[in-house]
């Protein structure tokens, strides 16, 4: 069974741009240990012979012609941004020049 | 330093990302156009707003099957997306929505040609994704700004082996991409626009060594001509490292065209932890045998097996072939114009002579040349009833020819008055002249210097203007001359 350390608490907030203090983190660990237990379960079960799921999906080929329609204005779309200058989204400087 | 050269190896992979030419995302209705006011293509899909639902484009997945039909891949009978996770502005979804495993084309090649030798370039696979939108660091001094137009768009990323040895081979195989994919109508292999990118993995080994080297992988390659220039580089650089006993590192690295150089842009790999996963919000694709032969009657001839056909079924050489499969236009150029004419090797040489001059000069496409195959063929035609001679033709009618599909070079030839005269009488009045011009040599010629005769029809060429007949003018000539 894969073993919750502290650092693959931290690498997991990492990868998800999560931040946790100490307390929190012990939650978090306790809570992630439960998870993995639970999927555990799964291992008992004898999948000898059995085709491996590859999607959950039951359809195939769900497509769409290649038309231009459903955009929004400008306007509409910027309206949850963070910040904007009515052209753009705004986020912190990304890189350093 | 040549002599170090010798001892390595050098292996390349490439990574080429086509944008597909679809009017529409690959997974909504925005359309996929380049250029647009920022964030004016932009949906709830696009901006990965909640409770969502993308679907995939149709002629996104036909485009991909078409290259992987053209690359000699197999065709995947089950092929689905997944999410590849990462964080960055200009993904609104928090993940790209790509294939990492059963990718809808796997394995195949490209065919290259270096130094006359032909071979063939492994591929791993071709998969499927969405593209990023664009960040712009330097607009404001605080702020990255964010264009979504191009968030979305349908990719195709060719996925090369570690099969490439040199960076002429890897220049040969992104040419060889950028024509098959404007062959085959999928993408219009823009580079400097974005529509075709490159990445380069490169490492050296000493030769006979089978463990692959530590690699580095370069980007920002925005000319086929930079591919080379920056695989060039980092050869150069990582030979002189490992000869000065240096370590290489696995580091990402970014080429500077301006300064012909490679920096660093992210030192050590960080954690490359995707999570891929399969994409539940969207179906996955099946394709019968039947939908892949569907799909492949839509393909034109690809241009190796026309360059086969014009040398065996036109007779023309095989570097003529070659250069009228740099394009499709040209090809279906020369393919219209020998529906109705038989002089094969004449049409070659009009399309990738003057034609495509005129195409060059004029700064435009060849396919977007005003000139119907009738009025080439017409040309053709009168140069080879002796009526004009080929260079009054391609300096004269040509360009009259242009933007008038009405005109015929007939037509042209004669109220312009460019038609060769054998009339017997104005062409011995130029004899005349000519001779008289140039005494010594009629001497010479008369004591036995035949070969005198070639210079003689040429000064009659240009006092006529090109009008006199060559072939009425050396005869008479010979009878003049004795």
């Amino acid at each position: 069974m894969i073993e919750i350390t502290d650092q693959l608490v931290d690498n997991l907030a990492e990868l998800s741009r999560l931040e946790f203090d100490a307390t929190q983190k012990s939650v978090i660990k306790s809570d992630l240990q439960k998870i993995i237990q639970f999927m555990e379960k799964l291992n008992e079960l004898d999948t000898e012979g059995v085709e491996p799921l590859l999607h959950i999906s039951t359809r195939t080929n769900v497509l769409r012609e290649d038309e231009v329609k459903g955009s929004i204005t400008r306007e509409e779309g910027l309206k949850n941004a963070p910040a904007t200058d009515g052209q753009f989204f705004e986020v912190p400087k990304v890189i350093q020049k | 330093m040549s002599d170090a050269k010798e001892k390595y190896e050098v292996v390349i992979g490439l990574e080429v990302h086509a944008q597909l030419a679809t009017e529409s995302k690959l997974f909504c209705g925005d359309s996929a156009s380049f250029g647009a006011e920022p964030n004016t293509h932009v949906s709830p899909i696009t901006l990965a707003h909640p409770g969502t639902l993308p679907k995939t484009n149709k002629k996104a997945v036909e485009y991909a099957v078409k290259m992987g039909i053209a690359c000699h891949c197999e065709i995947a009978p089950f092929t689905y997306f997944s999410r590849k996770n990462y964080f960055y502005p200009d993904l609104p979804k928090g993940y790209q929505v790509s294939q990492n495993v059963h990718p809808i084309c796997d394995k195949g090649y490209i065919t290259i040609h270096t130094n006359g030798t032909k071979r063939n370039v492994l591929l791993d696979h071709i998969h499927l994704e969405d593209d990023a939108g664009k960040s712009i660091h330097d607009l404001y001094p605080d702020y990255t700004c964010i264009d979504l137009n191009r968030a979305g768009t349908p990719l195709i990323e060719i996925v090369s082996l570690p099969d490439m040895h040199s960076a002429e081979e890897a220049f040969q195989y992104v040419t060889e991409i950028r024509r098959l994919v404007r062959w085959i109508g999928i993408c219009d292999g823009n580079m400097e626009e974005g529509s075709l990118r490159c990445d380069a993995n490169v490492s050296i080994r000493l030769k006979g060594e089978i463990k692959l080297g530590t690699k580095v992988e370069v980007k920002n390659l925005n000319s086929i001509r930079n591919v080379k220039r920056a695989i060039e580089f980092e050869v150069e650089r990582m030979i002189k490292m490992v000869e000065n006993g240096e370590k290489i590192i696995q580091q990402t690295r970014s080429y500077d065209a301006d300064k012909n150089i490679t920096f660093a842009l992210r030192d050590k790999e960080e954690a490359n932890d995707y999570r891929y996963f399969p994409e539940p919000d969207l179906a996955p694709i099946e394709l019968t045998e039947k939908d892949v032969q569907r799909i492949k009657e839509l393909l034109p001839a690809l241009p190796q097996d026309l360059q086969a056909d014009f040398v065996e079924k036109y007779g023309l050489s095989a570097y003529d072939a070659e250069q009228l499969t740099l394009e499709k236009d040209t090809a279906d150029f020369f393919l219209q114009t020998a529906n109705i004419s038989n002089q094969y090797k004449a049409i070659a040489n009009w399309i990738t002579g003057p034609l495509r001059q005129l195409a060059n000069d004029q700064q435009i496409d060849f396919s977007q040349l005003q000139m119907a195959p009738e009025q080439i063929a017409g040309t053709i035609q009168i140069i080879d009833e002796g009526k004009v001679n080929f260079s009054i033709a391609s300096s004269k009618i040509l360009p009259a020819l242009l933007g008038n599909p009405d005109a015929t070079a007939l037509d042209i030839a004669t109220k312009e008055n460019l038609l060769q005269t054998s009339d017997t009488g104005e062409l011995e009045a130029w004899i005349d002249e000519a001779l008289a011009s140039m005494p010594d040599k009629v001497k010479e010629y008369q004591k036995g210097k035949k070969g005198l005769i070639g210079l003689f029809v040429g000064q009659v060429k240009k006092i006529s203007k090109g009008k006199a007949d060559p072939k009425i003018t050396t005869e008479l000539l010979q009878q003049k001359l004795g």
